[in-house]
């Protein structure tokens, strides 16, 4: 599905990622774990394409198309959803209308019919249930004035809704206290089938008490430095980062 | 090094016409255009050609003596050359061969260009609920609807019409809203208005269409001062709107008009405006319209209301501040603007509110967009006089930058008199992110949908009070004028 190879990118001519290769097969959930300033998040920024950032070398390849070719839009039409870290607030952007002009993006690129908000809202009730949002949050300004749980959960709606081929979500356990986690995590564990396949990008192990991977990646100055299954995990969370620091040459 | 930003769409690819301001053509159609210059002479002989009773010649000279002693104001945060005004027209009309009958009438190429310009004015015949008034130049052209209208005791006519047909009405309100001598852009607009709308509703009577006046400056060199004057009688009701747009020339043309409301007891004016002359040239600012307009209403009922909202996003010059007196007990008022700025653009509006009668209310929403070199400054005035008690005055203002090098500026003045006054002030700025777009877009959303959407957003409470058509092509417009900017 996805097929990053020797990818090489930065921010404002920066690099932070140096030569990562990753290969994420569908079915598959893949943990890329690291300390802080390692790239993970220039990572899920750079798949996504966020404007800022800059592929410097390699190549990204998604279900057999030049990734780094495609708009920010057009990777989430080909099925590539980014949960971010921070969501945006959008003052005046109502959320229902805000979900039902991304759902019809994908209609519209599927050459299916768009819904209009009747239809659509029946299609949002059921994933609000499915993710645990209260139904109050349709009609509020997108994110605007969310709670930090809210906000995250905010973002698992919309992956359910636009359930695409492959989520990045980019340390989407971070600022949740325990409570709000687990509902997170059962959201996303929904959400995992054997046809798509997601990328958990965080800090710290206990997201992945909840939602377990098959495998785990280290991350540190820009590059892999340690792959393994998910007791890898459990690794870190006992000895830190440190002894997996590549020494200086 | 590979990039990873893709190319933005430009304009050209979201729209079939690459030029962001389509309505720059001219009509060539033969005019009768007075030599340039203005004096008493000038003054009599327009007052001769629109055959207008002794009343009016007096007002204009009135207008034009006071005129002669003003000066141009200097407080606007705007820059300009200094105007000649002996090097400008002051008298433009298509040549008509006699009296219009009916639409049928009309100079064809005339029609064209208002067809041209999305206002099919023999399709809006059909239409039925919208009466058009359509001005060019300096002149009335056509009015669409005027019989039905007449069925209900509604009056909807060019005001210089009106002035022979119901010159006790005129008489009695021209100039009592917006006095000849109130600014220098209105003595001169009082001294040389040549055309424009005027609008009675009598008591009990709620219009059943929305009524509109387009406005069209065509001639170069010439100044458009157009007069619209809308009287609402008890208890009745009206909406009203109105669009501009004007020929791409080099020079700049003066626009100064003058708009007056008055409400009687318990009546309601909603006047909408979407703006759109030419700006001047994107890169060098040269051209485009001076826009110098006085607009005022009078709740002068009890328990009436005059709601302005305004779209402005065209003009080289804006200077523009609709406002309201609150004469009327329990009268009320509000301003809704959206003003963008692009290019060199420099606008200097917002609204005045003078609360005088009890219990009157008043709310401001006002949101500014400014990008590239431009210069947007929110200009508000909330006066309470000391009759005014209970008054109350909510204002909010928003600014909105786009890019490095415009600027935006809030210039709030409150005076209040009566101690039980309670007057409310917000204001924000905000630059439009890269973030929000981006969040958007990775959500599969295009990048025009998302300018769109988040500058929707930003305007929403404004666009929320225009008619529903009016607010679908505020929005193109708004989305068409800042997808450059963007970037």
């Amino acid at each position: 599905m996805l097929e990053i190879k020797d990818l090489h990118a930065g921010f404002e001519g920066t690099e932070i990622v140096k030569g990562i290769s990753l290969t994420v097969n569908k079915g598959e959930i893949h943990a890329i774990m690291g300390p802080n300033g390692s790239g993970k998040s220039t990572l899920s920024k750079i798949l996504a394409g966020h404007p800022s950032y800059e592929a410097m070398g390699g190549t990204v390849t998604f279900m057999g198309k030049d990734l780094l070719e495609l708009s920010p839009d057009q990777r989430a039409l080909e099925g590539i959803f980014l949960g971010f870290q921070y969501p945006v607030e959008v003052p005046g952007v109502n959320n229902a209308e805000f979900l039902r002009m991304a759902y019809n993006a994908k209609m519209a690129r599927q050459g299916k019919e768009e819904l209009d908000p009747l239809d659509f809202d029946d299609i949002l009730d059921e994933k609000m249930k499915l993710v645990g949002m209260d139904p109050k949050y349709k009609d509020r300004s997108l994110n605007e004035g969310f709670s930090g749980g809210e906000k995250k959960k905010n973002e698992i709606l919309q992956m359910a809704v636009l359930q695409p081929k492959l989520a990045i979500l980019d340390e989407t356990d971070s600022g949740l206290d325990i409570d709000a986690l687990r509902v997170v995590a059962n959201g996303v564990n929904k959400l995992v089938n054997q046809d798509n396949a997601i990328i958990l990008i965080t800090h710290y192990q206990r997201l992945l008490e909840y939602v377990k991977p098959h495998y785990v990646h280290v991350l540190s100055k820009g590059k892999i430095v340690k792959s393994g299954d998910k007791s890898l995990a459990l690794d870190l969370e006992a000895q830190g980062y440190d002894w997996l620091t590549p020494i200086p040459k | 090094m590979k990039t990873n930003t893709v190319p933005k769409p430009s304009v050209s690819e979201v729209l079939e016409n690459k030029d962001d301001y389509k309505y720059g053509f001219t009509t060539d159609i033969e005019s009768d255009v007075f030599l340039k210059g203005l004096d008493e002479n000038v003054i009599r002989a327009i007052s001769q050609k629109k055959n207008e009773p002794p009343f009016m010649l007096e007002f204009r000279l009135k207008a034009y003596r006071k005129w002669l002693t003003m000066k141009e104001p200097a407080w606007p945060n705007v820059k300009y050359p200094p105007i000649d005004y002996q090097n400008i027209s002051y008298y433009a009309a298509p040549k008509a061969r006699k009296k219009l009958e009916s639409l049928d009438e009309v100079d064809p190429e005339i029609l064209k260009t208002f067809e041209k310009l999305g206002i099919p004015l023999e399709e809006q015949k059909r239409l039925s609920n919208v009466a058009v008034d359509a001005v060019f130049d300096s002149v009335s052209v056509a009015t669409t609807h005027k019989k039905k209208l007449m069925e209900h005791g509604i009056i909807f006519c060019p005001i210089s019409e009106a002035v022979q047909e119901y010159p006790e009405l005129v008489e009695e309100y021209l100039g009592t809203v917006v006095p000849v001598g109130d600014n220098f852009f209105a003595a001169l607009n009082s001294a040389v208005f040549t055309d424009g709308s005027f609008v009675y509703i009598p008591p009990d009577t709620v219009s059943p269409m929305e009524l509109s006046t387009y406005f069209r400056i065509n001639t170069e060199e010439t100044g458009q001062f157009e007069r619209t004057l809308i009287i609402c009688a008890e208890n009745s009701y009206v909406s009203y709107l109105e669009g501009c747009t004007a020929p791409r020339f080099d020079t700049n043309q003066l626009h100064a008009a003058v708009v007056e409301l008055v409400t009687l007891d318990n009546a309601e004016i909603k006047y909408s405006t979407v703006q759109n002359w030419y700006a001047g040239d994107k890169e060098t600012g040269k051209g485009g319209i001076y826009n110098f307009v006085t607009k005022r209403g009078k709740c002068l009922g009890k328990n009436s209301k005059i709601s302005w909202t305004q779209v402005e996003t065209g003009s080289a010059i804006t200077w523009k501040y609709p406002s309201c007196i609150l004469m009327g007990d329990n009268s009320s008022g509000e301003f809704y603007s959206v003003a963008l700025t692009n290019g060199h653009m420099q606008a200097d509006t917002g609204t005045k509110m003078i609360h005088i009668g009890r219990n009157t209310r008043y709310s401001i929403i006002s949101k500014g967009i400014s990008a590239d070199y431009s210069s947007n400054s929110y200009r508000g005035l909330v006066k309470v006089n000391k009759s005014a008690a209970n008054a109350r005055n909510y204002t909010q203002c928003d600014s909105m930058l786009v890019g490095e090098k415009c600027s935006a500026h809030t210039f709030p003045y409150i005076e209040s008199a009566n101690s039980t006054a309670r007057l409310e002030h917000e204001a924000s700025t905000s630059k439009i992110s890269e973030e929000q777009l981006f969040y958007l877009e990775s959500r599969g959303i295009s990048r025009e949908n998302a300018i769109t959407a988040v500058i929707s957003g930003f305007c929403k409470e404004v666009f929320k009070q225009l008619p529903m058509e009016f607010a679908v092509e505020a929005q193109k417009l708004l989305t068409l004028k800042l997808e450059d900017s963007v970037g």
